[in-house]
């Protein structure tokens, strides 16, 4: 378990970026924290693995105080796939990428090379390993910015904005990816402001802004919240929007999927007879 | 009258062995809303830099076909005279500002094309008042938020009272409020100035509703260019080449199932109207 609690957080040149998040993320769960650009999202974040350390309040990581740990030990249990993927990049190829990172964290030879092979065959890389990073598609450097992470398979796996800049066919890959890594048990933490990627995920949502929580629920409640959404600086994904719009004619607002909508205007209107 | 034509274009960036535009043809009108999208690579950007002579004054490579902007050739029109028909804003603002204060940025350009001063003043008015940015007007854009400093970008751009605006990817890293503060601007500029946008983007739902083309490329071809209702009707939902709506995917698969509505809904609003009248 991840415990936030009440942290406070101010950069050096005196923004206030965290006033006092408490929040806890338990395994197996998959958290969506959205808000708008400087809610304080990706600083929240930096706090998971130590990188950042709070002025007031603790982040526990299974019981452990990130200022009385270090960010290797830490980052073995909380991976971290940053928004950039080419900062990241150094290698002279894909496989040697991903094995950089796992030498760095300790594991030997042997063992370093069979997950190097498991992350990259996870991710659907393994034909590109002796292939440079940097000749890489955009979705590709995504994705092995995550195998990078995903390697020494950390208990947490945190994604920063994943769909930034990603087209339709990467953002489907990424939405296969993230239900995969749920389904394996792995939990993950995504920072994003892109409502209707968010929405199919069905996450538990974490709403910030001007860094405080302002909400914190399931889906169902918080993507259908357009009050709550608005503060946050973000629009009602569409089919929460068109269910809204049609609730006085009688359909349930709390649909979030094409799929849920189609059910629900269907039933209606054949009963009603609409058309 | 077309106010952009091209026709054949094909072109290949020097030292790469791939035709990233592969015979494109394309006439825009004057004050057309043409949104140009398709999975990275397919070619949209580069389609923008052949439109305002980035291409190829800037970057080079073998490049085949004919290109008119207002009538001129971008290939042998220096980039300085194109600009000022055909203005482009880039994906990322802070590569466009540098200046100590949003006014500053803005008479930039008009320094640089060598307006007098009363003229320059008067255009800086007049975009401020525009696109609403008179309150931080001595702001540096550096403290702006996201949304602003790519207001300034295209307020900066505006000032060269260009015909035609071009943008690539303005939004992608905009938050859904601030996205929609600038598509919803771009459409007012479209409408009530008319002015012509031609922007490239991954995301669709808030653009749908004002374009009247939108023209998908895949592999450096044009593989749809309509009006977005008629791409909408005939495109696969399986397609993944572009993000289709969830509410088109929604009104695609009723009208699939239940021959509803008869209409075709681009919007949640029209769809509303659709079903209770």
């Amino acid at each position: 378990m991840i415990e936030v609690e009440k942290v406070r957080y101010i950069y050096p040149n005196g923004v206030e970026a965290l006033r006092g998040v408490s929040l806890d993320i338990r395994e197996g769960e998959l958290i969506a924290i959205m808000g708008e650009n400087g809610s304080g999202k990706t600083t929240l974040i930096k706090h998971l693995n130590g990188l950042l350390k709070p002025v007031e309040g603790r982040v526990l990581i299974d019981g452990v105080d990130t200022r009385k740990s270090s960010v290797a030990e830490l980052s073995k249990k909380v991976g971290i796939v940053f928004q950039s993927p080419d900062s990241m990049f150094f290698s002279e190829s894909v496989w040697d990428e991903v094995y950089f990172s796992l030498k760095i964290l300790g594991y030997q030879s042997g063992e370093a090379e069979s997950k190097v092979e498991w992350a990259l065959k996870y991710m659907d890389l393994w034909k590109y390993r002796d292939r440079s990073p940097f000749t890489l598609s955009g979705g590709e450097k995504k994705r092995l910015s995550i195998a990078i992470v995903l390697a020494w398979q950390p208990k947490y796996i945190v994604i920063d904005e994943p769909t930034v800049g990603q087209d339709a066919p990467n953002r489907k890959r990424l939405e296969l990816l993230i239900n995969k890594l749920r389904k394996d048990g792995v939990t993950v933490i995504l920072s994003s402001h892109d409502v209707e990627f968010i929405v199919d995920l069905r996450p538990r949502v974490i709403l910030l802004s001007r860094g405080q929580i302002i909400a914190d629920g399931p889906a169902e409640s918080i993507l259908t919240d357009e009050d709550k959404l608005e503060k946050s600086s973000l629009l009602l994904p569409q089919i929460p929007l068109l269910m809204k719009r049609l609730a006085g004619i009688g359909v349930n607002p709390g649909c979030l999927t094409v799929d849920e909508a189609i059910r629900e205007i269907s039933s209606k209107f054949k009963s009603q007879k609409i058309w | 009258m077309s106010i952009i034509e091209i026709r054949g274009l094909c072109f290949r960036y020097s030292g790469s062995e791939e035709m990233v535009l592969r015979n494109i043809d394309l006439s825009i009108d004057e004050g057309e809303f043409v949104l140009i999208t398709g999975p990275t690579g397919c070619g949209k950007s580069t389609l923008l830099r052949c439109m305002n002579g980035l291409i190829p004054h800037l970057y080079s490579g073998d490049y085949k076909g004919s290109v008119k902007v207002m009538n001129l050739n971008p290939v042998n029109t220096p980039p300085y005279i194109i600009s000022q028909h055909a203005g482009m804003v880039l994906q990322n603002p802070e590569n466009q500002l540098f200046s100590l204060s949003v006014e500053g940025d803005i008479a930039f350009a008009l320094e640089n094309i060598g307006l007098n001063r009363e003229e320059m003043v008067k255009r800086v008015e007049t975009v401020l008042k525009l696109l609403r940015l008179e309150e931080i007007r001595k702001r540096s854009p550096y403290e702006l938020s996201g949304g602003q400093k790519q207001k300034v970008a295209i307020a900066s751009i505006l000032a060269l009272q260009p015909k035609i605006l071009l943008l690539d990817e303005p939004t992608s890293s905009l938050d859904p409020r601030s996205a929609k503060s600038i598509i919803d601007a771009l459409a007012w500029l479209c409408k009530d100035k008319k002015l012509t946008v031609i922007i490239t983007e991954h995301r669709l739902d808030l653009l749908v509703q004002y374009l009247s083309k939108l023209v998908i490329m895949d592999s450096g071809k044009i593989v749809y260019n309509d009006h977005p209702r008629n791409v909408f009707e005939k495109i696969s939902l399986e397609d993944t080449i572009i993000p289709i709506p969830k509410l088109i995917q929604l009104v695609r698969l009723l009208k699939k199932e239940f021959g509803f509505p008869q209409s075709f809904p681009l919007t949640v609003e029209e769809f509303v109207d659709s079903l209770i009248g």
